[in-house]
């Protein structure tokens, strides 16, 4: 890997010469009630609206590469049959400016089922292959546990990495198109002393961790307790709403319906997000359902994440963002869930949804 | 300095849309037409569907055990087995009930009418390792459905298969499917063994449970089970535990026994996650499962 640093003042260059493109990137959208910034990844047309020092974003970047609503094709109906088109839903490139490792994880690890695999789905390549990806380095929150998944830094998947020095950033410049843009403004060699520098940085990042799981032997863990009644005491709790899902970087499950016209003349395949926590996901026509209590949704979360990615592609689909703890109406974290299901101890104090 | 990021269309690199890899086989269908519509039972009704294009429908091969996903612009996309012969190819049987909206739909169309036909999708009951071996058939209610295509495929090959034994189970004497080709499935010199829970005034053969009559069957000392015979399976979930345990016992080995699950399925490509029984793919590393990996799914039957 090439790395140069840039002056901090350069940056505000670099987001010029990109802004020919559509840039994402995250934005201040409001505070909460405990006066906490809340970030949202947005459309930036002004380099300060860009909060690159932004502690987490409640929701990914996902709706950009994996809406959650999405048409996959239309059809034109006529007398004696159908004609069908396809559009994969995006037209133009677009700058992602700010992204953290456990984001850009994520989506190396949708590349590897999404892309990566047999039937590769276009309407995600297409978006994948016209991102253009700033990553920056974070702070680690309360709810981060991406450490312990091995994911709180980034090896690919991005073009530019940045890294702030304080007065200047540290830059991984990770492609071609990267290090021609790095062209439109000044840079430098980083020197013995930046690296250092550098390294400082990372080191006080690591230190700072404050949630962690403990994921030696997780799988086949999983596969010990898949009868344990730690997953009722969790299942009780789930409100089964799918916010976990539909808050995390790397859930990806859908499901398509379609629907006829107004006018009758065409008709519409239509794909959303969905969440294999809510309770007709694993129904089918006919009425049965193969998960129809909540704790087995919930267990089921877990083994896909934990389990059926590692056996499939030897590491976790999980990046330890931290954003379903957050999210999650019934305050279940992973490293609750996973430690509690590694002691075979329900968590004490915290009383289930029923009381039970 | 450009500074506008060059636009990657993906479809460019596209070669054709029969290969897995393809980006654009992804939402490709054949285009085909139902040619014909055959009802089998009150709920039930065969269909003949064939790919419209003459070329694509000779190059539309599968194996006995896969499956298609059948489209009906604005109605829907569900996946079904095909109950045809592989010799047939892109002209193939779909048997299929009427449970959902799909498939009501499909209740109320007549021939002429115009599919959507993509596939053919998942794994296949390994036909040519069975060859020389016997092969008990054991199918419940619509299980019959996946296994017609292994059983015309060995009705097609009669000579390469030893014994065949077909054991079939419905509720009641109505409910059964492909009456009408019972004596010739006989004629080619299988056994055909109908059993049913219900019966009504008219039915003479036996009452009670698939496993009834497997009890009987592999009670007959035939040689050494464990190296002379396959099983293949597929029903109701709580058939397979029970008929299943019943040819363990009898010493199948598992990786000799075949099942089809059935599972909700939204792409039929190992994307929509909706068919995962624990954290497997039915789609991609099924329908059929050698019993062996079906103990090792969690949750599987």
């Amino acid at each position: 890997m090439i790395f140069r640093l840039i002056n901090k003042r350069e940056l505000r260059e670099l987001f010029d010469v990109l802004a020919e493109n559509r840039i994402i990137g995250p934005v201040q959208k409001g505070t909460s009630h405990d006066g906490k910034a809340l970030y949202a990844f947005e459309p930036v047309f002004d380099f300060d609206d860009l909060k690159l020092d932004y502690t987490s974003t409640a929701r990914p970047a996902k709706r950009y590469f994996l809406p959650s609503h999405e048409t996959l094709c239309t059809f034109s109906v006529h007398e004696n049959g159908w004609e069908k088109t396809v559009d994969f839903n995006i037209h133009e490139p677009h700058v992602f400016f700010g992204m953290h490792a456990c984001d850009i994880n994520a989506l190396d690890k949708l590349d590897k089922v999404l892309l990566e695999s047999n039937f590769p789905t276009p309407y995600y390549a297409a978006k994948r292959k016209n991102m253009f990806i700033i990553g920056v380095e974070c702070t680690p929150q309360p709810s981060c546990f991406c450490r312990s998944m091995g994911t709180d830094s980034a090896f690919h998947g991005f073009d530019m990495f940045l890294t702030d020095l304080g007065d200047s950033y540290f830059v991984e410049v990770q492609s071609a198109t990267a290090f021609n843009f790095l062209k439109n403004i000044r840079t430098r060699e980083p020197k013995e002393k930046d690296h250092a520098r550098y390294m400082k940085v990372v080191a006080d990042k690591n230190s700072m961790f404050t949630t962690s799981v403990d994921t030696t032997d997780l799988a086949k863990i999983l596969d010990m307790e898949f009868q344990s009644d730690v997953w009722k005491y969790w299942g009780d709790r789930c409100l089964s709403c799918g916010t976990c899902a539909s808050v995390c970087p790397t859930c990806y499950c859908y499901g398509v319906e379609e629907s006829v016209d107004i006018d009758l003349k065409g008709a519409k395949k239509k794909k959303h997000l969905y969440s294999c926590n809510l309770i007709d996901f694993a129904e089918v026509a006919g009425g049965h359902n193969f998960r129809p209590e909540s704790h087995s949704r919930l267990k089921y979360r877990y083994y896909h994440k934990h389990r059926g990615f590692m056996e499939e592609f030897e590491e976790s689909l999980c990046v330890g963002c931290g954003r379903c703890s957050e999210a999650c109406l019934a305050k279940i974290t992973v490293p609750e869930v996973i430690a509690s299901v590694r002691s075979g101890v329900k968590p004490k104090g915290k009383k289930g949804r029923h009381g039970k | 300095m450009e500074n506008k990021l060059p636009f990657v269309d993906v479809l460019k690199d596209i070669h054709g849309y029969q290969r897995k890899a393809d980006l654009g086989s992804f939402e490709y269908s054949h285009k085909a037409e139902i040619t014909n519509v055959y009802p089998l039972t009150s709920n039930e009704k065969l269909y003949q569907i064939q790919i419209v294009d003459p070329d694509m429908r000779r190059r539309f091969t599968f194996q006995p055990g896969q499956f298609v996903m059948l489209e009906v612009p604005g109605v829907g996309e569900a996946p079904f087995s095909i109950s045809s012969s592989p010799i047939r190819h892109g002209d193939i049987e779909l048997c299929i009930r009427n449970v959902g909206n799909l498939t009501n739909f499909l209740a109320r169309v007549e021939r002429g009418v115009q599919v959507g036909i993509t596939g053919p999708f998942g794994t296949s009951f390994p036909l040519k390792e069975m060859m020389g071996q016997n092969i008990f058939l054991i199918a419940g209610g619509l299980g019959i459905a996946p296994l017609r295509s292994p059983i015309l495929s060995v009705l097609e090959n009669r000579s390469r298969y030893a014994n065949v034994d077909i054991i079939y189970g419905a509720r009641q004497p109505s409910e059964l499917l492909f009456t009408y080709q019972y004596d010739m499935w006989r004629k080619f010199d299988i056994s055909l063994d109908i059993i049913v829970e219900k019966p009504d005034a008219q039915w003479k053969g036996p009452v009670g449970l698939s496993t009834d009559i497997l009890r009987k069957k592999l009670a007959e000392p035939d040689g050494s089970l464990s190296n002379n015979t396959y099983a293949i399976v597929c029903g109701p979930p709580v058939m397979f535990k029970f008929v299943c345990n019943m040819l363990t016992e009898a010493g199948i080995p598992m990786q000799k026994m075949f099942v089809s699950l059935e599972r909700r399925m939204h792409c039929g490509r190992g994307k929509c996650c909706r068919c995962n029984v624990g954290s497997t793919y039915t789609c991609l590393k099924g329908p059929v499962f050698d019993y062996w990996s079906v103990m090792n799914l969690k949750e599987a039957i």
